[in-house]
Formats: C-alpha cells, sequence, structure tokens
C-alpha cells in the first residue's frame, strides 16, 4: 500500500478507537455531576454511591479517551504534514485553543475530583466534576469547529501558498460548526444515558442494589430520552445543510445519481456505484427528499452524475452509515420512550430491562457510523473543494507509517481490551457496599 | 515583533512542560528502584496522581502552539522526526493508562506489567525528548521541501544521545526530589540518597553536555552575541549547585525549586540559542524552519496571542491551587483514607 492509504488506514483506526471512549467522557461526566449534585443539595446518601460508583467506571474511561487523543494531535504533522502547513494558520490555532482554555481544565479538575473526596468540601468537590464536564463538552465544541472548516471552509483566504485565517468569528460561528457540535454531543449524551441506563438495568435484573439503581436509571433515561428525540429532529438540520455545503456528501448517501426536481426518497434502495445507478429501489415516498432538502416538495437536488467520478465520495459507505444511523436514531427514540411509560414498573418488566442491557452497544455503534459518514462522504476532499486527500500527506517513506499501523493496531487492541475487560469487571461488581463503622477501621488497616 | 513574541513563548511552554512533567517522568523513571513494596510503589504513584496529567497538557499545548504559531515549523519537525515521535506517543499513552488500570486488579502479574509500562513510559520520553532537543539544537537534515534525509540512527549521534542521557539524569533528580518531599520515613531517606548520587553524575554529565554544545551547535556562539542571554545558562548552574546546596540543608522544598530552575535556564539556554530557528537544516541554513519563514498570519498570532495571554495565567492559577490543596505528604494512612470511598 502506498503512504496515502496508509496514513488514512491508520488516521481512521486512530480516530474510530479515540471515539469510542469520547462520548461517554462527554454524556458521563454530566450525570455523575448530576448525582453527585442530588446528593450535595438532599443528602442522599445513594446518590453519593452512584456517583462514586460511576464515577468509577467514568474514570477508567477517560483514561484512554485522553491519550488516545494526543495520537490524533501528533498525527497531523507526522502523517498529514502537507495538509498542516497548508491549513495550519486556521486549523492549528483552534486546537491550540481547544488545549489552552478545555484540555487543560479537563485533565487538572479530574485528578482533584479522583483524589479530592475527603480534601474538599462537598460543595468545592462536585464543582470540580461540574468543570470536567463543561471542560470536555467545551473541548469538544473546538475540535468539532476545526473538523466543520475542513467540511466547509470558512473565513479564509488562499495566500502565500495557504489558507490564511481572515476572520476568526467566521469560522467559530459557521452554522455548520454548530449542528456539527450540537449533532455530536447530543449522540454522546444519548450513548451515556443508554449506557447508564443499561447497566443499571443489569443489576436490576438481579435485584442488586435495587434503590441506588433505580434512581440512577430514572435520571439516565430521562437524559437519554430527551435527547433522543432532540437528535431526530436536530440530525435532520445536518442533513438539510449538505443541500448546499456538501452536495457530493448529500448525493451519495442517499444514493442519488440523476440531478431532477422533486425527488423521491427510496425507503428500500441498493446503489450500484459501477454503474451508476441502484440495484434495487422501491417504495418511493414521491417528493420527499426535495421536501427535507430544502422544504420545497419541488427542489432540485444534484445527483452523483453530476460530479466527475474523481470527485465522488465512496457511495456504499456513505448510503449504509447514513441508513443505519438514521434506523438507530429512531429505535433510541423508541425503547426509550417505551421504558419512560414503564418506568412506575419497570421491576415487572424483564423483556424491557434485558433489551436495554443489549442497547448499550448500539449508540457506540451509531457514533462510528455518523463519523463514518461524516469522514468518508468528504473523500476525496480532505478540506472540501479546497484540498484533495491525496495531497495532505508526508513526504514519508510507507515502511514507516506500516510499521506504525501495525503498533497502533496491536497496542490500541490490547489497551481497548484491557479497558473493556475493567468497565465490565467494575459494571458488574457494582457500587462499593456500604461498610459498618467496625468494618470500616478493619478495612484501614488492611488497606 | 509577534514572531518573536512566539518564539520565547513556544520557549517557555516547553520549559515550563519540562519543569513539570520532569518531575513525573524522573520518578516514573526511579520508581522501580525506590519503591521495595506493594505500599511503596502506591505512595510513589500517588504522589504523582494529582497531577501528572494537568502536567502532560503543558507537553499538548507546546505542540498545539507549535501548529498555531510556527505552521511550517510543526509540519516539518513532526513528519521528520516520524519515529521518534511515535516511539514518544505510545510511551506516553503506555505511561498515562498505568497510572489508571494499576490498581484496578489485584493481581500480581497485572500490577507487574502496568509498572513495567509505567517505566518504560517515562523512561522512554525523558530520552527521545533529549535526544530530540540535542538534535534540533545541532540541527538536522531536511532539504528544501523539508524532506528528512536520515533515519532514526541519524538521530542517536553521540551529541543527541548526550542530550538524551542529560535529560534522563536532570528529570531524574528532579523526580527524586519531588518523591523525598512528598513522602517519609525511609522512602524520603532512599530518595535523598539517590539525590546525593545522582546529581554527581548529571553535574559531569551536565558539564559535558555544555562542553559538547560547544563544538556541535552553535547555540554558545548566538548567545555570546546578546550576552545578557548569558544569565540562562547561569541560573541553570546556580540551579544545580543550589539543589546540592539545600540538599545537604535539608531543605527540601528549596533543593526541588532549584531544580526546577535548572530545567528551565537549560531549556530557555538551548531555546535562546536557537533564535530565530526552530528546526535547523544541518545541510544547508537557509532550509532551516524558522521564526520568520515558518510563522502563522498576523491576525492568528495576535489572536492566538490574546488567548495565551488570558488562558495561561488562568490556567497557572487553578494549577498551583491544584498543587497547593494536595501539599501534603502521601502517606500509608493517606493512601488508606482515600481507598475508603
Amino acid at each position: 500500500m502506498d503512504v496515502v492509504s496508509l496514513s488514512r488506514l491508520q488516521f481512521a483506526v486512530a480516530t474510530y478507537f479515540h471515539f469510542l471512549f469520547v462520548p461517554l467522557t462527554l454524556g458521563l461526566s454530566i450525570l455523575v455531576a448530576i448525582m453527585e449534585t442530588i446528593y450535595v443539595r438532599n443528602g442522599d446518601e445513594d446518590y453519593k454511591r452512584a456517583a462514586k460508583f460511576w464515577g468509577k467506571l467514568f474514570v477508567i474511561n477517560f483514561a484512554i479517551g485522553i491519550v488516545t487523543g494526543i495520537t490524533l494531535e501528533f498525527q497531523f504533522g507526522t502523517n498529514w504534514s502537507r495538509y498542516s502547513a497548508f491549513v495550519g494558520d486556521v486549523f492549528g490555532s483552534l486546537l491550540a485553543i481547544e488545549a489552552t482554555v478545555a484540555f487543560f481544565l479537563e485533565s487538572t479538575f479530574i485528578a482533584v475530583w479522583v483524589f479530592g473526596w475527603k480534601k474538599l468540601s462537598p460543595k468545592a468537590h462536585v464543582s470540580c466534576i461540574w468543570l470536567v464536564a463543561l471542560a470536555s463538552n467545551m473541548s469538544a465544541f473546538w475540535i468539532l469547529t476545526a473538523n466543520a472548516w475542513m467540511q466547509h471552509p470558512v473565513g479564509y483566504t488562499i495566500r502565500n501558498g495557504r489558507a490564511e485565517l481572515t476572520d476568526f468569528m467566521a469560522v467559530v460561528t459557521q452554522k455548520f460548526a454548530i449542528l456539527e457540535f450540537i449533532h455530536t454531543i447530543g449522540g454522546a449524551y444519548i450513548l451515556a444515558g443508554f449506557f447508564v441506563v443499561g447497566i443499571s438495568a443489569w443489576h436490576l435484573l438481579r435485584k442488586n442494589e435495587v434503590q441506588l439503581f433505580q434512581k440512577s436509571f430514572r435520571v439516565a433515561l430521562a437524559f437519554a430520552l430527551v435527547f433522543s428525540i432532540f437528535e431526530i429532529l436536530q440530525g435532520h438540520m445536518n442533513a438539510e445543510i449538505l443541500g448546499t455545503t456538501q452536495p457530493a456528501k448529500l448525493a451519495a448517501m442517499e444514493s442519488h445519481w440523476e440531478t431532477g426536481r422533486g425527488v423521491a426518497l427510496n425507503l428500500i434502495q441498493w446503489p450500484d456505484a459501477a454503474n451508476e445507478r441502484n440495484s434495487i429501489q422501491a417504495m418511493p415516498i414521491p417528493r420527499l427528499l426535495s421536501l427535507l432538502g430544502f422544504y420545497d416538495p419541488n427542489a432540485e437536488i444534484r445527483g452523483l452524475r453530476e460530479f466527475p467520478p474523481d470527485e465522488r465520495p465512496p457511495v456504499l459507505p456513505s448510503f449504509l452509515s447514513f441508513r443505519a444511523m438514521v434506523g438507530l436514531g429512531f429505535f433510541f427514540v423508541a425503547v426509550t420512550a417505551w421504558a419512560w411509560f414503564r418506568r412506575e414498573r419497570i421491576m415487572n418488566s424483564p423483556v424491557l430491562l434485558k433489551i436495554l442491557v443489549w442497547s448499550i452497544p448500539l449508540p457506540y455503534i451509531a457514533c462510528q457510523l455518523g463519523w463514518t459518514l461524516a469522514e468518508v462522504g468528504r473523500q476525496p476532499w480532505i478540506v472540501y473543494g479546497v484540498m484533495k486527500t491525496t495531497d495532505a500527506v508526508s513526504p514519508i517513506a510507507a515502511t514507516q507509517v506500516g510499521l506504525s499501523l501495525i503498533a497502533f493496531i496491536l497496542v490500541y487492541g490490547l489497551l481497548g481490551a484491557a479497558d473493556f475487560y475493567l468497565l465490565f469487571k467494575y459494571a458488574r461488581k457494582g457500587p462499593v457496599p456500604i461498610l459498618a463503622p467496625a468494618a470500616a477501621g478493619r478495612e484501614v488497616i488492611h488497606a | 515583533m509577534l514572531e518573536t513574541t512566539w518564539f520565547v513563548l513556544w520557549g517557555v511552554l516547553w520549559a515550563v512542560y519540562f519543569m513539570l512533567d520532569g518531575f513525573d517522568l524522573g520518578l516514573g523513571i526511579l520508581k522501580p528502584f525506590l519503591a521495595r513494596n506493594e505500599e511503596e510503589h502506591r505512595i510513589v504513584m500517588n504522589t504523582m496522581g494529582p497531577f501528572w496529567d494537568g502536567n502532560e497538557v503543558w507537553l499538548l499545548t507546546a505542540g498545539g502552539a507549535t501548529f498555531a504559531a510556527f505552521p511550517g515549523t510543526y509540519a516539518v519537525m513532526f513528519s521528520a522526526l516520524y519515529t521518534p515521535l511515535m516511539l514518544l506517543l505510545f510511551a506516553l499513552i503506555l505511561r498515562g493508562i498505568s497510572y489508571e488500570f494499576r490498581e484496578k486488579e489485584d493481581v500480581g502479574w497485572w500490577r507487574k506489567t502496568w509498572d513495567t509500562s509505567h517505566f518504560v513510559g517515562s523512561l522512554l520520553p525523558a530520552l527521545l525528548l533529549g535526544v530530540a532537543f540535542a538534535n534540533i539544537f545541532a540541527g538536522i537534515p531536511i532539504d528544501r521541501e523539508g524532506i528528512f534525509h536520515g533515519n532514526l540512527l541519524t538521530l542517536l549521534n553521540p551529541y543527541g544521545l548526550a542530550g538524551g542521557v542529560f535529560f534522563v539524569l536532570l528529570f531524574s533528580v528532579h523526580g527524586a526530589l519531588w518523591l523525598a518531599n512528598k513522602a517519609e520515613g525511609a522512602l524520603r531517606e532512599r530518595a535523598q540518597h539517590t539525590i546525593r548520587v545522582l546529581w554527581i553524575a548529571l553535574t559531569i554529565v551536565a558539564v559535558a553536555f555544555l562542553a559538547f554544545t560547544w563544538f556541535a551547535t552553535s547555540l554558545w556562539q548566538n548567545l555570546l552575541a546578546r550576552p545578557f542571554l548569558l544569565l540562562l545558562p547561569a541560573v541553570a548552574v546556580a540551579g544545580l549547585l543550589g539543589t546540592r546546596l539545600f540538599v545537604a540543608r535539608r531543605e527540601l522544598w528549596k533543593a526541588w525549586f532549584a531544580s526546577c530552575a535548572t530545567i528551565v535556564g537549560s531549556t530557555l539556554f538551548g531555546v535562546a540559542g536557537l533564535y530565530p530557528a526552530l528546526l535547523p537544516s544541518s545541510l544547508d541554513p537557509s532550509y532551516s524552519r524558522t521564526a520568520f519563514n515558518t510563522q502563522s498570519s498576523p491576525l492568528t498570532l495576535s489572536i492566538m496571542l490574546g488567548v495565551a495571554l488570558v488562558m495561561v495565567p488562568v490556567v497557572i492559577a487553578y494549577q498551583s491551587w491544584v498543587y497547593y490543596r494536595f501539599k501534603d505528604p502521601v502517606t500509608v494512612k493517606s493512601l488508606a483514607l482515600e481507598d475508603l470511598y
């Protein structure tokens, strides 16, 4: 393989892996903060133990999220140096701002939270986890703004052979960035909600710590339900904006070949990229695609054939990731709504509880699908319409990249296995039991 | 002016990173030799526990600042140093995970695995950063296009290796000083003994490295052109002497701060000697990446300067607060209290 393919593969491995851990950080920090806040306000010890239990899982997950984030910052320089030199004026500053305003805050206060249960007053302690939640979500904002600029570059001019910033506010307030940010954190909150709901359901099925897990379940279910509904309504806006910003991605994810007006949306279809058509196409809903894309049943939607073959994104992955993500999105609404109506009788709904346990991985898949669509759908561009991915790679040897790719797969594979093992172990173990004072004393001596 | 300001800031970010993460890295290197039982392992880990993550962010900020302020340098530096940076990355990943995973399973092989990866993950960054910076001081074979004409062995030249050994010893003394302040009893005594032994080695290597620098680089010559900058190596030397003096007087916090001065002085000496280059080329000086041929636009530099001038003091303020809140020594008793949550 050549340097471009290897570097793309390496970036894909690093990014997919990183994003297995980031969404839980974004959402669970808030849920832990909410639980600890309830404890601080009304003194309910269940919420304190819940905050500690979920906090432990949070920290196990957080560690990998942090260290794998370093990889991404390094890779722009190591593997995509021509890209870095070309866009550093705009893109580099967003990453640097992220580190200074968000990453410092997050990394400093998570440690204070972990080590500070006995050292800080309850109010100061709960503030730490709120700071972590705030900082990790701010961090997401800057990173996603940087990605949005690759998707839809604004506020720059080509000068001195590179992209130079002309309008900082245009970059950080563009609609594409705001939508991408909201959609990503929405997905992360759904994931965290399902994580807490699912693990709580597992313990409730076993009648373990019923009181504590019912409380966790309630908080997280409300969170998951609200954001599942929100994500469906809001996600529509992310697709709609593509009509004007990335028409090739829109055409690829809908597998829409021929430019036309009043375009239908086929409920069943299968793309055949080689012959520039769909091999299966059935159950059309007339004019729906035009209506969704432009709020006008007769609007024109550009088809893939309008783009030269070397400027079309890979159709099948874009199409499948989009459909599967949207399908999962509707499933999340359905299952959380069902659980909400059964919430008073949840202990008598074993089937529902089992479904909730088995649903834990689904938002993870949805998040990965979302990124697949975002990144694969942008190809062949690294900066849409401005720079091609093939022009962005470093002038380095393929063997170097090949070796580092193998190392990534090995190291990440082992770390991922160890991390999920620990998450399972501590999730099953449940919260630390309440010790009688005498037992607590013994524990100190034997610790 | 903006370029020079950013050049100085760039150097300061690296200096602060080395000063803070230096003690974590150094203590990671020494832990297998200083900690004799499980309890001591945990004490050593917990003396760094509340700080190491925040310290490491200074590295990311230094990297991010290079990207934002000097993208042309960032691109060439990171792609030319591909292999050492990948090794650094894997080492930092292992180190970070070790802090978190070590305690999570009470099995011998599990803890040994993370102890080993913590050691490697601390030694390798210290060594690699030393090798990388020494090579940067001396210049690396990059051409006009920024293509690197060499491999990992090119970087492992005598001067590069001397830089690596210097960093390892510098950080080890710094880490031992941290432990001497944060532990009690036998561990503290052992740390102090280690400092006295390592300090001699460090002094010899430091003197040799400074002399070697005269021949292998043009740092001294650049510095002599602006004599007031000689203050920087003077601070480093004073710090080194002060460290030993304060250790002898058992004023261990003062000794640690003196060690900080050595690290900051050495780093800024190197960076000031490079000015205006950030990455000199050993092939032809006109291929060097400098603050004046790789910088961002004035608009970006100004915005970033604004962000840095507001945010860096804020970061320093809250990190100082954390250091203050967790200033007490870590003891067997405090370990037990932490676990009870």
